[in-house]
């Protein structure tokens, strides 16, 4: 799979400034699904800087993350590297052109204090 | 009519690059009032200064202008060539035309233009200017040290060595701050307490050196030379002059509460305690909070078992109020809380500790007599993790934690880590960094000594948390290096937590009108050139509380700032700023707003017979103590009828100059 999505479009998609890392490793020092996956988050963070988007998205890592935010959490720079996985995710749905859920799905699934990003992140990723 | 002098400065190519300088020479010539007019390389040179006498002579000026760099370059360089000419030297103007104009345009015609706007204004200005002297002040040879931690003991030892009363104020019961905590120190590894305890023995036997303890400054009023401290002298309920520092007290106490500060809170102490072994003064303190005879009116073992007669259950606070040339703030730092770091399980297990924690465990005289054990159980610990950069280098907006590197934990880090193995070699010791940073005369081979010599397991990454599993502490980091996560189950958890301005820093720096940053830490005069000074006149800056700095580096500028006492109190008087404030008795209606923003209490009130054109009679009218004030303005902004006024910056010169630029 060749595509066109660039390290801007991902920055775009997410609101992330790979700049503020320091390469710290305390997301993936963090993250349960740290065994999953292939790359891992401060992995995600410098190969969207260096433009490396089609390994990415090519990745199962994408799917292994459970958006669980504890790397968005912890990051003492507040990098936000969950947000850059999303944004990786959308680019290949986006690609594809499905969702799993409809927008009609979502209300009933709203609960006070689950995070938007993760009913977002739901409906990209898994079916009813 | 004046003869106003104008000379216009190339400063090589910094301002003649961007501003054609004869052209702005030549255009002022035409300006009414100014019989001379040039343009020279450098007219601060000895060369352009003498050009400069000559015209004043020549042409007999009573006002010069000269357009060159920024006034807080060579303002005061151009004041004396006036000076020197027989002119007043507030009958100078300098019109900035390098930073305020030639380093900021790009283009020729538009700098040129500006250049001649800006020097038209001080041409405007000086025409307004009348000349001023400028009074003096004594200096109160007597400095005063804020915070008795190394910083504040070496800055005394050294003014009080030059001949200068010192009174060092410290609001613990004790001298010797957080170097007397630590148990050896990078990068020699000599004991803190041998290094430190002589010049805590010398600063309290120095005839020079007085030590106030256990006392917080309350309030400071005067400037620079004329400081009026007033000091709360907290009570101890201790006579100072009967306690011989025995001890019995101390043991016989029943109350067994209070957490002992020197020790971090890792065990207790009595109601009435001695800090520590060496502390200076020997003398007891009773914590009134723990103690029994405060709470219920009974107890008193204390009293009935000092054979001195020392215990005063009745003694208050007392205030001390005195004067002072100088003043010198030390007042050091403190770790920042760690239970904010709450993923490291600070708060859930005793066997997660602060590095400054850990110092106290490894000491013979803590807690645990310096036999490295874990403060949950007491056993001798096996694995150890120490996990640096705990709340520094955050970003601005990071939930929590700081921006600044605090520079010592890499090194008392490795040097925990040595230390550890060379006492207990059976211990595995692993350290989680993300950068080692150990700039410093022997600090990077110090840190080299640790992994090759001490076998330390350096581990590039972070710690993403740490969980209590049985008696285990589960550290789960990455290895960036490897791109691993390790899995470590450790003993004991250690955290470089980062280092923070005392508490108490922001209300000294507002007494002192002291800058701070937005961190906390005192601000310098100038961050390269005038480290050791605050940009307030007469107040200066010792150790941690301008910025995180290790003990070698701490006793540097303790040193500089020392001297920078010195020069300040060999002077016998100081030359005053004339421009200052003054209220035209006329206009004045007495309402009081000026005194309340005026930030040095310059400003009082009289009542006074006024005789002018629409008013005679007696009425109340504001005062500046010409002294006291330091032209700040405030109260020239804020008078609602236009009484205040400043000299040399009047409300009529600065009209003069808009119009000027507004022509
Ligand atoms: C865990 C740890 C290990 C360290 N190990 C080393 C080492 O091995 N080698 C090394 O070179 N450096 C080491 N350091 C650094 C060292 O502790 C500091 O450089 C040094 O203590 C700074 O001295 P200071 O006088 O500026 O501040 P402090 O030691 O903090 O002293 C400040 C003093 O001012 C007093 N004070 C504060 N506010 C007021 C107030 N308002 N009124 C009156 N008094 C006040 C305080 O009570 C205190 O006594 C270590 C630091 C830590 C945290
Ligand atoms: S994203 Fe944050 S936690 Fe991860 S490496 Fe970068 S700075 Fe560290
Ligand atoms: S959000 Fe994803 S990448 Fe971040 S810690 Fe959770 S599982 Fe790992
Ligand atoms: S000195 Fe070392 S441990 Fe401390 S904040 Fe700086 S880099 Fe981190
Ligand atoms: S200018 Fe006014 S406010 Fe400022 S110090 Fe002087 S009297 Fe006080």
């Amino acid at each position: 799979m060749s595509n066109n999505i660039t390290t801007e479009d991902i920055l775009r998609i997410s609101g992330v400034d790979t700049r503020k890392c320091m390469f710290c490793g305390k997301c993936s020092g963090t993250c349960p699904a740290f065994d999953e996956m292939e790359y891992h988050p401060h992995q995600f963070v410098y190969m969207v800087q260096w433009g490396m988007i089609d390994k990415l998205m090519e990745s199962k890592s994408i799917y292994k993350c459970l958006t669980c935010f504890a790397c968005l959490e912890r990051c003492p720079r507040n990098v936000q590297p969950a947000k850059l996985i999303e944004a990786v995710r959308q680019a290949v749905i986006r690609q594809q052109g499905m969702n799993h859920m409809t927008e009609n799905d979502i209300p009933g699934l709203l609960e006070d204090k689950l995070p938007q990003q993760a009913i977002v992140s739901a409906m990209r990723k898994y079916k009813k | 009519m004046q003869k106003i002098g104008v000379f216009v400065c190339w400063c090589g190519s910094n301002i003649a690059a961007t501003v054609d300088v004869k052209a702005v020479a030549n255009a002022m010539r035409s300006e009414p009032g100014v019989v001379f007019s040039t343009d020279y390389q450098y007219m601060c040179s000895e060369n352009g200064q003498n050009l400069i006498k000559d015209a004043i002579r020549d042409y007999k000026l009573d006002g010069i202008v000269v357009c060159s760099c920024s006034p807080r370059m060579h303002e005061a360089t151009f004041r004396k060539t006036a000076m020197a000419a027989g002119l007043n030297p507030y009958m100078v103007e300098i019109a900035n035309i390098r930073e305020q104009c030639s380093w900021i345009h790009k283009d020729m015609p538009e700098g040129t233009e500006k250049a001649m706007v800006l020097a038209r204004a001080a041409i405007a200005k000086v025409k307004k200017n009348a000349p001023l002297t400028a009074g003096t002040s004594p200096v109160t040879k007597r400095a005063l040290v804020i915070g008795g931690g190394i910083a504040g003991i070496q800055t005394a030892l050294d003014v009080a060595d030059a001949g200068y009363e010192v009174d060092i104020v410290e609001k613990s019961p004790t001298i010797g701050g957080r170097m007397a905590q630590l148990d050896k120190t990078f990068p020699t590894l000599d004991c803190a307490a041998c290094i430190l305890t002589p010049k805590m023995v010398e600063a309290n036997q120095h005839e020079k050196i007085n030590l106030i303890t256990y006392s917080e400054l309350e309030n400071v009023s005067g400037f620079v030379g004329n400081f009026t401290a007033r000091i709360r002298k907290k009570a101890r309920h201790v006579d100072e002059k009967k306690c011989t520092g025995c001890g019995v007290c101390t043991e016989k106490c029943p109350s067994r509460k209070g957490l002992n500060e020197f020790n971090m809170g890792l065990n207790t102490r009595g109601a009435i305690y001695i800090p520590f072994a060496q502390a200076i003064p020997n003398l007891a303190v009773i914590d009134t909070s723990n103690c029994i005879h405060f709470k219920t009116g009974k107890c008193g073992i204390c009293e009935k078992n000092c054979s001195a007669g020392a215990i005063k259950f009745d003694q208050e606070d007392e205030i001390i109020e005195r004067k002072y040339g100088a003043i010198v703030v030390a007042t050091g730092f403190k770790p920042i809380d760690a239970s904010y770091f709450d993923e490291y399980a600070y708060t859930q297990s005793k066997d997660v500790v602060t590095s400054l924690e850990f110092e106290r465990l490894m000491n013979a005289a803590g807690p645990s007599k310096g036999v490295l054990v874990r403060p949950s159980d007491g056993e001798h610990p096996h694995d150890i993790t120490f996990i640096q950069c705990v709340g520094s280098r955050c970003s601005h907006d990071a939930t929590k934690g700081k921006e600044y590197c605090s520079k010592i934990c890499c090194m008392y880090t490795a040097k925990h880590a040595m230390l550890v193995r060379e006492k207990y070699p059976d211990v595995n010791v692993h350290v989680f960094y993300i950068d080692v940073r150990t700039p410093g005369k022997n600090f990077d081979e110090f840190y080299r000594r640790a992994v090759e010599q001490y076998d330390v397991d350096y581990i590039k990454g972070m710690v993403g948390k740490v969980t209590v599993e049985g008696k285990k502490l589960h550290v789960q980091g990455s290895s960036l290096l490897s791109n691993d996560q390790l899995h470590i189950y450790s003993d004991m958890v250690v955290l470089a937590t980062a280092i923070e301005p005392d508490p108490t820093a922001r209300s000294i720096g507002t007494m002192l009108t002291a800058s701070m940053d937005t961190n906390d830490f005192f601000t310098e005069a100038h961050p390269k050139l005038r480290p050791v000074e605050s940009p307030t006149a007469g107040i200066f800056l010792s150790g941690v509380c301008q910025g995180p700095k290790d003990i070698p580096e701490t006793v540097a500028q303790a040193g500089a700032a020392a001297s920078k006492v010195i020069g300040l109190l060999s002077k016998n008087e100081l030359v005053g700023n004339p421009c200052v404030a003054h209220a035209n008795e006329l206009l004045c209606n007495g309402c009081s707003q000026c005194e309340r923003v005026c930030p040095y209490g310059a400003i009082t009130y009289v009542e006074k017979e006024v005789r002018g054109p629409e008013f005679r009679g007696v009425k109340r009218v504001a005062q500046v103590n010409e002294a006291v004030c330091q032209g700040c303005g405030a109260c020239t902004v804020t008078c609602p009828s236009t009484a205040m006024d400043l000299k040399g910056f009047s409300n009529n010169q600065i009209i003069a100059e808009v119009d000027a630029i507004c022509r």
